[in-house]
């Protein structure tokens, strides 16, 4: 049954030091409310997992909370690279990151898998590629056909946290717009944490509508705005300008730190 | 129609030129940046049915300005369809139902293998980029690849320091050994002119050269042997249709 709770106390209850925990949204619906609660929460040793770190693993990973990386495309979409993701991995700062690199095809089918709860995915790709040699991805022969294919792992992180727009008191959320993986990371996780921008008393069907029933879900939490700068579709828009904004911030360490310690870090919680 | 009194820049040139590959298209895949922007274009001045297909799960998108990311909420408002990405990826791609994907990279190789993890060593990079994204599954799926690349040295290497994306693998038959549905790269457009695959040896030939390019300006900025068409063409310039549209698009 899930609760609805603060994000303070949902993210107090479920993610720990050592956890493996994706924070999903494909350009749309990211949490960052909820990856600056574990960021003020002072949670270490992460294994985040991703498909695409975009700012929010940005910050995270600057601010020293992960140990592992899995992902599939670390870019400022549109603007260009990720700098603290980056200095992590080209100079060890601020400290060194463990990394686990995919296609978006390979994470996408993990996702399923892991919904499934099925040991691993079967597709094709990665074949003729250098990944294979840098990744957890096996050559798998199909039974019927004897064609050669890919087994790619099933994703089963501790814990999911997504954005979605609306849940009802009963917990049961629904989003729309781009639906990326937030249905499959929601499914192959252990637990699962939902930010809304609002609780309504009755969920109105909306076209291409995902819903998620209340009882997979462990928690749900207010956070009006809590995929800014990222976007929830019809409430609020993607601020462009900030990613651009970002690419300048996050180029200096010190610069950074003071930029997290300003905007995520030191804000009151009474406020929240 | 706007006057275009000044001469189109090299840049608007390449995104015309990839524009025009598009006219005939039903479906077209695209990252941000330039493909998409001559992708945009190629709808408003070619081929108005041409559907726009981004990895975020939007087919059919009819964006009116150029997103930032492949995400953004124009797409999703105005497409046909919003699909999850095990979907864009198992049910779209996979199967090859795009006709071509635009692709971009920061190295490629005569064979027109793409590099967009590293460079440098894997496990110590010089440069850490971004990663294969959608890349390495829309290049095997897709039914044709358009590669579109700034021509430098840097870009256009003899050695990839890593393969992110197969285009031709080691040389003629690797993508059907690979089971590769796809026909792969058909071309690399670039600031400088255009590539294309040898019919025989598959390697990247220089095939038409933008206005006022020489060869040897080509030649310098290719990090291989570079072959060159007998026939050679020389692109016809950017119309006053085609630019106009352009510069008003990316005015919006």
């Amino acid at each position: 049954m899930t609760e609805v709770t603060s994000l303070a106390d949902a993210v107090a209850e479920l993610v720990h030091d050592g956890d493996s925990v994706a924070l999903e949204g494909f350009t749309h619906l990211i949490p960052f409310a909820a990856g600056h609660e574990i960021l003020r929460q002072e949670r270490r040793d992460l294994e985040l997992i991703r498909m695409t770190p975009d700012i929010l693993y940005d910050q995270m990973i600057g601010m020293g909370a992960a140990g592992k990386l899995v992902f599939s495309y670390g870019g400022n979409p549109g603007v260009g690279s990720l700098h603290r993701f980056r200095d992590a991995i080209e100079h060890d700062w601020p400290h060194a990151i463990e990394l686990e690199e995919h296609s978006h095809a390979g994470m996408a089918n993990r996702y399923s898998a892991g919904a499934a709860r099925l040991p691993f995915a079967v597709m094709r790709g990665y074949v003729g590629t250098d990944l294979p040699a840098h990744t957890r991805v096996k050559p798998i022969t199909c039974p019927f056909t004897g064609e050669a294919l890919v087994a790619v792992p099933a994703l089963r992180p501790d814990v999911a946290i997504v954005h979605a727009q609306e849940a009802d008191r009963s917990g049961t959320v629904q989003l729309w717009g781009i639906p990326g993986v937030q249905k499959e990371v929601v499914l192959a996780a252990d637990r699962a944490l939902v930010t809304v921008e609002r609780i309504v008393d009755e969920l109105e069907p909306r076209p291409g509508g995902v819903v998620i029933p209340g009882w997979v879900i462990d928690a749900v939490a207010v956070a009006p705005g809590g995929s800014q700068p990222s976007y929830s579709l019809g409430i609020t828009t993607r601020d462009n300008d900030f990613y651009r904004f970002w690419d300048k911030v996050s180029r200096d360490r010190d610069g950074f730190q003071e930029w997290m310690r300003e905007h995520v870090l030191e804000p009151s919680r009474a406020s929240r | 129609m706007t006057a275009t009194n000044e001469q189109a820049t090299s840049g608007e040139v390449q995104t015309v030129v990839a524009a025009r590959r598009l006219e005939h298209a039903r479906s077209v895949f695209i990252g941000v940046g330039r493909p998409s922007t001559a992708a945009i274009l190629a709808r408003m001045v070619h081929n108005p049915d041409l559907v726009l297909v981004y990895e975020s799960g939007t087919i059919g998108a009819k964006p009116f300005h150029i997103p930032l990311s492949i995400g953004d909420g124009e797409l999703a408002e105005t497409a046909d369809a919003v699909v999850s990405v095990p979907e864009m990826f198992n049910y779209w791609i996979g199967p090859g139902r795009v006709e071509v994907a635009f692709l971009g990279a920061a190295q490629v190789d005569r064979l027109g293998n793409l590099n967009s993890t590293v460079i440098g060593d894997y496990d110590h990079p010089k440069t850490r980029l971004p990663g294969a994204g959608g890349a390495p599954e829309i290049a095997a799926c897709c039914q044709e690849v358009v590669v579109i690349a700034p021509h430098s040295p840097r870009t256009f290497v003899d050695r990839l320091d890593f393969r992110t994306t197969v285009g031709f693998g080691d040389g003629p038959g690797d993508r059907a050994r690979l089971g590769f549905p796809g026909r792969g790269p058909a071309a690399v457009v670039t600031d400088l002119g255009v590539l294309e695959p040898d019919a025989d040896t598959r390697e990247l030939t220089l095939v038409q050269i933008h206005e006022d390019v020489e060869v040897d300006q080509v030649r310098e900025a290719t990090g291989w042997d570079l072959a060159v068409a007998d026939d050679l063409l020389r692109t016809p310039p950017p119309t006053d249709e085609e630019l106009s549209a352009l510069r008003e698009l990316l005015a919006r």
